[in-house]
């Protein structure tokens, strides 16, 4: 540790602004070009101060939509987009604690077969099985569903993972003292092992679910019905669709409008979240 | 309230390691029993296959009338306080204690009944509400205790519940233990490697070794008398010092009358003196390599003539003696103890 070193000081701080500004600026245009009026974008010349039709931009993304832009009303898109990341963190959890669960305290036949094969989806993330899995959704029938959205993103490994490390951390005496105490598996898995995992469960739940959130290629795929559009989709749709220029302000409005569920979810659930990721203590 | 029956309990691991080879061992209704030995030899496994938390690879074992071989250890009838007390940290104390009477389905006032009763033998009914983090080690000892307590079971499995304690309260522990014990009367298996709890506790004493019993029998009959040399060297602190035959008679110290087959003497270090008793069997030759003075006693470490093993002596107090000044030790017959080297055991 240096102490009293203004000039490393300095650089540090000068590399950290730099750093938080190359993130921050885009965000910043985008918050800037919301509020301007049509056709200032296509100007040339990017405006840096906050313009003055805000409130009208607003409006319009929300109450009305733009469907000559194609692009349906955006309370619809964010629910879609909000269940879909609902039912992708709550699967993915469930799903993992569940075989995390099997894998860390079960003897069973091809254990370490499975463990692997687990292992191997981490390497097999929607876009490089894109073709079969999209043939299986709509064999099942799923396209333009939620089932369709979510299911085939549900399994994790990586969740699987990050709880199977939890658990062996548990105590073996634990589970030993529960056996005495006279609960079987399912009974410690309820009754100890998940209170126990809950800032783990609370970690896992912000980053599933803006993974879900974030979603692009898979919901693009699956759906063509606009009732099942989710957000990110639509703002791709307004760039791409309808016939006129990119209505740019109001894409950029839209943008906003998307970040903020995740926003909100990192804001409430930040004291458990970190307390998941850095919190060691049994 | 039960007797529980070993009857030729082996342990055999899946890889084919053995660590019980046939221990039989009758402990009567109300017996504190402690199981003793070095690491590895098997009184974990022993107690866990009791517990139920190991299968029994062979043998059978009956706790009150019941051959519970095959029982899950809920169905057992038996508590267990373990080594690191494996509280379950996202409940209360209350809840620690109760969770075990839930399961069982006892009704809501007889699981509060217990828990005030147990709470208060315990002196913890102040703590009821916190969560075990809040809780000093001492105080985790006693929720842990308590948990067993409530149960009421038929049989106290202690792994060795004090040792993650420093040492005054261990003590403190150690003695309430032994009153509770005794109060309710409950048969009780302690597993423990710290021979003076075992000392102290025990209506009966178990030392195992890899995986045996090298002998059963009150304290202080092992103490007085140690049927073989592991047992010898395993109980009494500081350990009992050995000797060979061949040394003492080549300083033509051999004791007489010792019986047929004795190559090796053991001799504790408390009975070893400075000066001449009435009738000395045997006078040792050896200069003070260290004295190590320890509050109410002293230990001397004399190293004999002509060998390299040092001899221990304790004796009260702060002894005027020198390091590096020549000693004769003395030592009665009556506190020889004689073995065999090759058999291990006792000659008589």
């Amino acid at each position: 540790m240096v102490e009293n070193d203004r000039f490393g000081s300095l650089l540090a701080h000068l590399i950290l602004i730099l750093g938080v500004a190359a993130v921050v600026f885009p965000v910043y245009v985008a918050v800037i070009a919301s509020t301007h009026a049509p056709g200032t974008f296509l100007q040339g010349v990017m405006p840096l101060l906050p313009g003055s039709h805000a409130i009208e931009n607003y409006r319009t993304v929300i109450f009305e939509g733009r469907a000559q832009a194609g692009a349906p009303p955006i309370g619809l898109m964010l629910w879609n987009s909000f269940v879909m990341a609902m039912m992708i963190a709550v699967g993915k959890i469930a799903i993992s604690l569940l075989s995390a669960f099997a894998i860390v305290y079960f003897r069973f036949r091809f254990r370490i077969f499975f463990f692997w094969v687990i292992f191997l989806t981490l390497m097999l993330p929607v876009e490089v099985r894109i073709v079969p899995t999209y043939a299986v959704v709509a064999n099942l029938g799923l396209l333009n569903s939620y089932a369709g959205l979510s299911i085939p993103l549900i399994a994790s490994a990586t969740a699987t993972f990050l709880f199977r490390q939890f658990f062996m951390t548990v105590p073996e005496e634990m589970l030993e003292a529960a056996r005495v105490d006279g609960a079987g598996p399912m009974k410690f898995f309820k009754d100890i092992l998940l209170p126990l995992s809950i800032t783990n469960i609370a970690a896992m739940f912000v980053i599933m679910f803006i993974y879900g959130w974030n979603q692009y290629l898979w919901p693009l795929l699956v759906t063509n019905d606009e009732r099942y559009y989710t957000v990110v989709m639509g703002i791709q749709r307004m760039v791409t669709g309808g016939d006129s220029e990119p209505l740019w302000h109001l894409v950029m409005a839209t943008v906003v409008m998307a970040a903020l569920p995740p926003i909100l979810v990192i804001l409430f659930m930040q004291r458990l979240f970190v307390k998941g990721l850095v919190e060691t203590e049994k | 309230m039960a007797r529980i029956v070993m009857d030729d309990l082996h342990k055999v691991y899946p890889g084919g390691v053995k660590a019980v080879t046939g221990i039989s061992l009758d402990i009567a209704d109300g017996e504190m029993i402690v199981l003793v030995g070095p690491s590895g030899c098997g009184k974990s496994t022993l107690l866990r296959m009791v517990a139920g938390l190991e299968t029994i690879t062979g043998g059978t074992l009956t706790i009150g009338e019941r051959v519970v071989n095959q029982l899950e250890p809920a169905d057992r009838d038996i508590a267990m306080v373990f080594q690191n007390y494996a509280l379950y940290p996202h409940m209360t104390v209350y809840n620690n204690l109760a969770y075990g009477l839930r399961n069982k389905g006892v009704p809501k006032p007889e699981i509060d009944r217990r828990v005030q009763e147990a709470a208060g033998m315990l002196q913890i009914a102040d703590y009821l509400d916190r969560k075990p983090r809040a809780l000093s080690g001492g105080q985790r000892q006693r929720v842990a205790m308590g948990r067993a307590l409530v149960r009421e079971p038929a049989a106290f499995l202690f792994d060795e519940p004090l040792s993650n304690l420093d040492a005054k309260l261990r003590v403190q522990m150690r003695v309430e233990i032994r009153q509770l014990q005794k109060r309710l009367g409950t048969t009780s298996l302690y597993v423990t490697h710290d021979q003076l709890e075992a000392l102290t506790l025990a209506d009966r004493l178990v030392v195992l070794n890899g995986g045996q019993i090298e002998q059963v029998g009150t304290p202080m009959e092992l103490y007085r008398r140690p049927g073989t040399v592991f047992v010898a060297g395993f109980i009494g602190s500081p350990a009992m010092n050995m000797i060979d035959m061949a040394y003492l008679r080549d300083r033509g110290a051999a004791p007489p009358a010792l019986p047929a087959g004795t190559d090796l003497v053991g001799v504790r270090p408390d009975d070893l003196s400075l000066t001449p008793g009435e009738s000395p069997a045997m006078a040792l030759r050896g200069t003070v390599a260290l004295l190590e003075p320890a509050g109410a006693e002293s230990h001397i470490y004399v190293t004999l003539d002509g060998n390299a093993q040092p001899i221990t002596v304790r004796v009260p107090g702060l002894p005027e003696v020198a390091e590096g000044a020549a000693v004769v030790l003395h030592a009665p017959l009556e506190a020889l103890h004689p073995f065999n080297s090759a058999s291990g055991k006792r000659t008589g």
